[in-house]
């Protein structure tokens, strides 16, 4: 039992079970846990009304540490879990917890497909630039010319912007934000949560044990700072000259519309095919 | 032969004891003292001394000790504004105002 006193982790972790937590220390993973618990706090969900669904990877440890109703699966395939779970239950809350390589290497069919469904789940994205869990293979996301255990001389591929391949597979909410800004997220958490199709939060984070001793970037605050003073907000980018936004992370909501629903269709689709006979 | 693996053994055990108690004795400190005047509570058993709550502290409340961890070197300069709580990855520690 902790002593500590924090509402929070009494009532959404399972703290007496599974803490001191697996990640390393500075690692952005549990500061992105604190900022969820803190958004599904703030909306006064029923736990039992929360289903968080995980592939594998660091992040992907974070349903363990929850107390609601949650999956850990197989590697890439949170999507394709999720997608079942919601279309047998379609009132429940369906949060998917992916890292970068587990949603768009090995599961990026998984998410394009859901995407373009426009199924009701929020896939919450944490972007930390490397496969950490398996010592530091490149992942989709690492930057170019960065150092990685499989890329030792640097990367020559160029890096996925998730953002952008959300917005073009259809997805109906994307918002992008890092870790550092603990609030943003918090916000952007309940608005995702709330939006009614499929939404995409990407937070970039920090690896600092593998990403940040490979490419020599410091202490784990060093590279929170780092995302602190290179990330700017869609507003300003839009204010900026075009030189001036180079290299930096976008922080903000790029899309949000409104289209048919997935599980909406298909219950539209029952209802028009057993004319009324099926309940 | 036998000998020095029972020391080897006898030592191991002498310092997981050490650390055992040390830990135990920082742990009611802070107990004590979080419970009576502390602004800032901070839960050594889960910390992993990755020193973002002092980097990120606004106002020096915050200071580090030679092994890493933090304590609350100046608790009358601490604020409530929850900085530490958020940051925190391992939710070791809380400057909330109503804990």
């Amino acid at each position: 039992m902790a002593n500590i006193p924090q509402k929070i982790i009494h009532e959404y972790l399972r703290h007496d079970k599974k803490f001191p937590h697996v990640w390393c220390a500075g690692c952005s993973n549990g500061i992105v846990l604190g900022s969820i618990i803190r958004a599904i706090a703030d909306m006064q969900l029923n736990r039992d009304d929360i289903v968080m669904v995980s592939g594998i990877g660091c992040s992907s440890r974070m349903p363990v540490y929850v107390d609601f109703n949650t999956l850990h699966t197989l590697h890439g395939r949170a999507i394709a879990y999720a997608t079942g779970v919601k279309m047998f239950k379609p009132n429940l809350k369906v949060i998917v917890i992916t890292g970068d390589g587990d949603c768009t290497a090995i599961g990026g069919n998984h998410l394009i497909h859901a995407a373009r469904r426009n199924i009701d789940i929020t896939v919450i994205l944490i972007n930390n630039n490397i496969y950490g869990m398996t010592g530091g293979q490149a992942s989709p996301t690492t930057p170019h010319e960065a150092i990685a255990t499989t890329a030792p001389y640097g990367n020559i591929e160029p890096d996925f912007d998730i953002c952008n391949l959300a917005m073009g597979a259809g997805a109906s909410f994307v918002a992008r934000t890092t870790a550092f800004h603990a609030i943003e997220t918090q916000n952007y958490v309940k608005e995702a949560i709330n939006h009614n199709g499929f939404s995409m939060l990407e937070i970039v984070s920090s690896c600092p044990v593998i990403y940040g001793r490979l490419n020599k970037k410091g202490s784990p605050a060093d590279m929170l700072k780092h995302m602190r003073d290179n990330s700017i907000t869609l507003a300003a980018k839009e204010k900026l000259p075009k030189e001036k936004t180079e290299g930096k992370i976008i922080r903000g909501i790029l899309k949000r519309d409104e289209r048919t629903e997935f599980t909406d269709a298909y219950a539209q689709l029952v209802k028009k095919v057993m004319g009324g006979k099926h309940e | 032969m036998s000998k020095k693996v029972e020391k080897d053994r006898v030592g191991t055990i002498f310092r997981e004891e050490e650390a055992q108690e040390k830990m135990e004795v920082e742990v009611t400190e802070v107990k004590e003292r979080g419970d009576k005047d502390s602004p800032v509570l901070i839960y050594y058993n889960w910390c992993k001394r990755c020193g973002i709550c002092v980097a990120f502290c606004p106002t020096g409340c915050l200071g580090r000790k030679p092994d890493g961890s933090p304590y609350v070197a100046n608790p009358e300069k601490c604020i409530h504004c929850e900085t530490c709580d958020r940051l925190c990855p391992d939710f070791a520690i809380t400057g909330a105002k109503d804990k």
